[in-house]
């Protein structure tokens, strides 16, 4: 890899903090007016170690993105509060800090890329400008110098001649090309954590295997640590070691990526797993899961799947169950697999 | 119903085949042909389609953005017309039916839209919506008749009858979904060209949707022809499957044969493009290099050969017929080969 000398020089020196690299501790999340307020988020928990590749999936309103975005300090608020928690990121209360730190975090400790690269590209400005722009924000370059390392960024994501796409516009490129330019801006101070919200979603399935491809290698030469938002559970499975799935605003299941697969303990992952069309089986049928996802704030008790849900209990239309360390690799929020009976 | 009388030709047709679609292109070319003082070079968005779809049968039109297969199914439904070719639904060339005529065909054919947002009108009740096409055709009389209609339409789709007089935006996606099947399937049609049909759904709704389009096929006997990018969906739908790539059909097969045996190095490509849910199974993909060209721009030769990992120097100079190289599986490559894909 040509670029990696001087991308590995900018690292940083490893983290002398001990813990996980991202720890979000009960982050309850609203909308609208205190007193009525809904809760989009609740009590969500989770860890990311360093070098870690993670997913969260979930389906719409699931609050998947909502959490990623608080994480990112980007919660549009008004209308949104964080109602509780924390979100500490390497030992740090990111919601702490004063509203004026979290810009230099952004970009250099925590970047993001979204599903619509054209939305959050300027579209009057040179790819090369906005990716220089990325550097100068947190790191101090000469104008040479920034040229070079936007030309090596851009090398790395797979731009082809490079030197000459600098002073192109965002619309002279495809969606995937568009894709790889927003990558490369995420990656340009070499984040140590890099939040991917659906970033193949908006892709067709060969451009998507390209960008797939980009972000193994994003992970092989520059040791990001990486959370995966997605709808799609290939995708999830493609890139995370560990899976996080989301329900009504809930974490209901968190385990490692085969796992998951192999023996969900959550009735919704379960559910979910076997409604997937797959490209190896052409059973006819497939499996639906019954009834719709709840609106937010609709569920005043006990757990948010309970109207759904196959295994159901009495217990579980009282009580919400908390995430339950069912193996050491695997909680699930759910009374039935945690071994209650009715 | 006074089709194909007149001076209307008659295709003639097997008795399996409901459409019969023969050498179909569209060109789109600016009127004026100026935009900013520029000539537009026109776009051939559709190019020498030909295939058939059986009574009964779903046929699956595959492909990646801009590949001509929404263009495609508008043309079978004469919502654009075709530059040249013939179209024949149950053995009427709609391509020469006068207005007049193509209207009453429309009570035969019908669309279901990708989008339940978009292509349903928010001012009016879902008993508006679902009860438009009945109306139309003349199909009911009294007003009681029309609401009796429309709830036997909800329940067949799986929606309660009394949110008839709710309006679209009270609904979830899904239940739009439903709304658009229910008003598709109110003039009781034999063909319904569904486009991405799924492909704004969750996982989950997106399931019961395809469970839903199976069941009242099974039920009232129609062909679809659904168009789609996803192909494990399709895989779940389909009974053949045509793959389009830069306005063309490249590839069309028995489902088995497209998913088991892909001729077509395209096909292949995007096969093994699918991420799999499936963390143990770390499949071979074949990436294909760079971006779809421009249909504005189209390659010499194989319009696939800037792209392709098998190219030879033919490619670039001859474009390869589709030919058959299996009973009713056919492949446009001068090296096509059954290649199983390791799924």
């Amino acid at each position: 890899m040509t670029i990696a000398p001087s991308l590995s020089r900018q690292q940083p020196a490893a983290s002398v903090h001990p813990g996980p690299l991202l720890k979000v501790e009960d982050l309850s999340i609203e909308f609208g007016p205190k007193g009525t307020a809904v809760r989009v988020v609740e009590g969500v928990s989770f860890t990311i170690d360093t070098g870690a590749a993670v997913g969260i999936v979930g389906e719409s309103g699931s609050g998947k993105s909502m959490t990623s975005l608080a994480v990112m300090g980007l919660i549009p608020s008004p209308p949104g509060r964080i109602a509780t928690g924390r979100i500490l990121f390497e030992g740090v209360d990111l919601l702490g800090l004063p509203r004026s730190r979290m810009p230099e975090i952004r970009g250099r400790d925590i970047a993001m890329i979204f599903q619509e690269p054209m939305s959050s590209l300027n579209p009057v400005m040179t790819i090369g400008d906005q990716i220089g722009e990325a550097i100068k924000l947190h790191q101090k370059m000469g104008r040479e110098e920034r040229r070079q390392r936007v030309v090596e960024l851009l090398k790395l994501v797979g731009i082809p001649d490079p030197e000459r796409r600098l002073g192109a516009y965002p619309h002279q490129f495809s969606g995937g090309m568009r894709q790889r330019v927003m990558i490369a801006m995420a990656v340009a101070c070499n984040p140590k954590l890099l939040i991917a919200d659906e970033p193949t979603t908006a892709l067709d399935v060969t451009i998507q295997a390209q960008v797939l491809e980009l972000m193994h290698k994003i992970r092989r030469t520059l040791n990001t640590t990486i959370l995966l938002i997605s709808h799609d559970l290939g995708v999830i499975a493609d890139i995370c070691e560990r899976v996080i799935v989301m329900y009504a605003g809930k974490v209901v299941e968190d385990a490692d990526v085969k796992t998951i697969f192999r023996s969900p303990k959550h009735p919704y992952t379960r559910g979910l797993l076997q409604s997937i069309p797959r490209l190896k089986d052409e059973n006819t049928r497939l499996y639906q899961i019954p009834g719709m996802v709840p609106l937010p704030g609709t569920i005043k008790q006990g757990c948010p799947f309970f109207p759904r849900c196959p295994d159901r209990i009495d217990k579980c239309a009282r009580e919400t169950p908390p995430l339950l360390e069912i193996t050491p690799q695997q909680k699930a929020a759910c009374w039935v697999s945690a071994g209650a009976t009715s | 119903m006074g089709l194909g009388g007149g001076d209307v030709m008659n295709i003639a047709v097997t008795g399996d085949d409901l459409v019969v679609v023969r050498d179909v292109g569209k060109t789109f070319s600016e009127a004026g042909g100026l935009v900013f003082g520029r000539a537009q070079p026109s776009v051939r968005a559709v190019d020498g389609a030909s295939f058939e779809v059986k009574r009964g049968e779903t046929l699956a039109l595959v492909g990646e953005s801009g590949c001509g297969k929404s263009t495609l199914g508008r043309l079978l439904l004469r919502l654009i017309d075709a530059s040249e070719g013939e179209i024949a639904i149950d053995g009427v060339d709609i391509l020469r039916l006068s207005s007049n005529d193509m209207r009453q065909m429309r009570a035969r054919v019908q669309m279901i839209f990708q989008d339940p947002y978009g292509s349903l009108s928010p001012r009016r009740s879902v008993a508006k919506i679902i009860a438009e096409p009945l109306e139309i055709f003349g199909l009911v009389q009294s007003r009681k008749q029309r609401r009796d209609r429309v709830a036997e339409l909800m329940i067949q789709v799986g929606l309660s009858p009394t949110f008839m007089d709710r309006y679209p935006r009270q609904f979830s996606g899904g239940q739009r979904q439903r709304i658009g099947i229910a008003r598709a399937i109110a003039v009781d049609p034999q063909f319904i060209v569904a486009d991405e049909p799924v492909s704004a759904l969750d996982v989950s709704v997106q399931a019961q949707i395809v469970n839903l389009m199976q069941d009242l096929q099974k039920s009232r006997g129609f062909s679809y022809l659904f168009i789609a990018h996803d192909l494990s969906v399709v895989r779940h739908i389909a009974d053949r499957v045509a793959v389009m790539y830069l306005g063309r059909i490249v590839e069309i097969g028995p489902k088995r044969r497209i998913y088991d045996f892909p001729s077509h190095p395209y096909t292949q490509a995007l096969l093994s493009a699918v991420p799999e849910p499936d963390p143990e199974t770390r499949k071979s993909r074949i990436i294909l290099k760079g971006d779809v060209p421009s249909p504005a721009n189209d390659p010499t030769g194989c319009s696939f050969h800037t792209r392709c990992p098998i190219a030879q120097p033919i490619c670039r100079a001859e474009r390869p017929p589709l030919l058959e190289t299996a009973s009713g599986h056919l492949a446009a490559c001068h090296f096509a080969k059954p290649h199983p894909i390791p799924l």
